[in-house]
């Protein structure tokens, strides 16, 4: 087996036995680039030389016998909404195509320190904006495991670089499913954390109340890594959680035995493919058969989750990117007046689908029908939220589908930008009540990955990953082997 | 009809955004149809129900007022399109 298709830990117990070094490591995911990633499209920046320069100092600490994290001399990438010292920090859009911050952002910061080799920057949606990647103001990804579907979004890159062996572990941002619903129809693992649980400190905020950093990787031993590296308090972000983070590699148990586990009704809803709810089923008769208790529950505000979260993520984005007005950095168009220069740089600077959430945004927000969409909207939210308060007072996880479908083919719903916003009718609810969420793989369907989604109740990241480890070591059907070859 | 193509207009006006014909007429459309979803909110009734604009129970997080390091003027001008005299260059205000 290729060292790029292991999984973190397992590069992490061979560089500790001295049997590779990280340059090695770094160098084969260096050519695995080079090999697919003219199919693939992942990255939107490869940096090469400092990733061997970081991998060389990895193997110098190491030689020299320093205290290293497990992570450190691992080949990692950033989805290109993080902000990266010196290196371009794009977002896919035209608008930050030539961006250099002058900054890390927190998670590059740990990530960094940890020793990971930084190999780049992943593709997206257009400043988080979209479930399929084909947003992105420079090309579309691809799906690794089928090159005609799309690889998810808006975190595309992102998982389709773990599951195309580009990189042994990446980082995406989830605002309403964005980690997730890549990880399902790439077939990898996503965590989208509690709110506040990883600073959002250098992400370019899409929509702030929403916006969470988290890891994706091959399985859950990796995640659990990951997530240590990047949780905890952070004084640059006013809204971390003021508490320290525990070690998540403790939870890596496989015993469910005595976990109620509720399965909420609203997501088999209509709309959803047979066969993927079958799956989801049958990973409810795993947790039974391990010792859980899976019982039927209702959360009866869900379908009108989804109607609020395209009033409030797009009302916080039209705010947001107010930012992009052409004067400190970023495009500038036109410089006769100002009221113009603002409105040439941002007619060019941004892409279709950002213009229409600004659009709605503002639509919202404006005199008028401020009380009637974006009001309506919170109070909505709080019922979503009590609706989860409720059953998690019984049950300590939720398991649902992450996607109503498998992955979609390439330039399916990109005219219809309502349908392209249902695909994320089983993420969504989560984001709008700050819970901890998971995809794991869980079977294919023709081919194309499937995901589960496991929900629980604030900071219950550790739940997570105890039931997500424990699935993974019961049943095949959660490994979904990362893309070997040619991707033909 | 919730949104006429009058509305998109005033709308990409507030936004800062310039929209070529087709555009509007694609705005027009495109938020119509999921305007016309946003609907089902008004199935729900929501008297006496708090908005939640903040999941964390955070409230005005402050910090000790101590001169802390900031970004050197350089490189707070690095990316600028246009900068002149350690100072960000824009068009004629008044």
């Amino acid at each position: 087996m290729s060292l790029t298709a292991l999984t973190v830990h397992e590069l992490s117990a061979l560089l500790h036995k001295g049997e590779v070094t990280s340059r090695e490591i770094t160098a084969a995911y260096l050519e695995r680039i080079g090999t697919v990633e003219d199919k693939v499209k992942a990255y939107v920046t490869v940096t090469a030389e400092q990733a061997l320069t970081q991998a060389e100092e990895s193997d110098i600490k190491r030689a020299r016998g320093e205290k290293l994290s497990p992570l450190s001399g691992i080949p990692a990438a950033l989805k290109d909404n993080m902000c990266t010292h010196g290196i371009k920090t794009t977002c896919s859009s035209k608008m930050l195509e030539n961006f250099i911050p002058p900054y890390d952002a927190t998670v590059a910061a740990k990530l960094k320190q940890a020793g990971t080799v930084l190999l780049g920057k992943c593709n997206m949606d257009e400043f988080a904006m979209g479930s399929s990647t084909e947003n992105s103001a420079f090309f579309p990804t691809r799906n690794p495991h089928d090159l005609t579907a799309v690889p998810g979004g808006s975190s595309g890159g992102a998982a389709a670089a773990v599951a195309a062996q580009e990189a042994a572990f990446t980082l995406g941002s989830d605002t309403g499913g964005s980690i997730r619903l890549p990880a399902a129809f790439c077939g990898v693992v996503g965590l989208k954390p509690t709110y506040g649980c990883v600073s959002r400190y250098g992400l370019v905020a899409y929509a702030s109340s929403l916006d969470q950093i988290g890891p994706m990787t091959r399985d859950m031993t990796d995640c659990a890594l990951v997530l240590n590296a990047i949780a905890g308090y952070d004084a640059l972000d006013s809204t971390s959680a003021p508490q320290a983070a525990p070690d998540y590699t403790g939870f890596l148990t496989a015993d469910v035995k005595g976990m109620k586990i509720g399965l909420p009704q609203e997501y088999f809803a209509a709309g959803m493919d047979p066969r993927v709810a079958a799956l989801v089923r049958q990973a409810a008769a795993k947790f039974e058969e391990l010792g859980a208790r899976c019982e039927e529950v209702s959360l009866p505000h869900t379908q009108y989750a989804l109607p609020a979260y395209y009033i409030i993520a797009p009302a916080e984005a039209s705010s947001n990117l107010a930012r992009y007005d052409g004067v400190q950095y970023g495009l500038r168009v036109g410089a006769d007046d100002m009221v113009s220069m603002y409105c040439q740089t941002r007619s060019i600077g941004f892409g279709n689908e950002v213009k229409r959430r600004i659009m709605l945004g503002t639509y919202a927000l404006s005199s008028g029908y401020y009380d009637a969409y974006y009001l309506k909207a919170l109070k909505v939210r709080t019922l979503v939220k009590q609706d989860f308060d409720k059953v998690f007072e019984k049950y300590d996880l939720l398991l649902t589908p992450t996607s109503p479908t498998v992955a979609f083919n390439y330039g399916e719903k990109v005219d219809d930008p309502l349908t392209m916003y249902l695909s994320d009718v089983c993420t969504i609810p989560i984001n709008l009540a700050g819970l901890p969420a998971l995809s794991i793989p869980f079977g294919t369907v023709e081919n194309r990955p499937v995901g589960v989604q496991l929900i629980g109740p604030t900071f219950a990241e550790g739940a997570l990953i105890r039931a997500g480890y424990t699935l993974e070591q019961n049943t095949v059907l959660t490994r979904i082997a990362p893309v070997e070859g040619g991707l033909l | 009809m919730k949104i006429s193509q009058k509305d998109v207009e005033h709308v990409a006006l507030l936004g800062r955004l310039f929209l070529s014909d087709e555009e509007k007429e694609n705005y027009t459309r495109t938020l119509n149809d999921i305007l016309g979803y946003m609907e089902l909110l008004n199935q729900v009734d929501t008297t006496g129900v708090e908005p939640t604009a903040h999941v964390l129970p955070l409230r005005n997080v402050f910090r000790e007022d101590t001169i802390k390091e900031s970004l050197p003027r350089d490189l707070a001008l690095a990316n600028a399109p246009k900068a002149e005299d350690g100072c960000f260059k824009v068009p004629r205000i008044v």
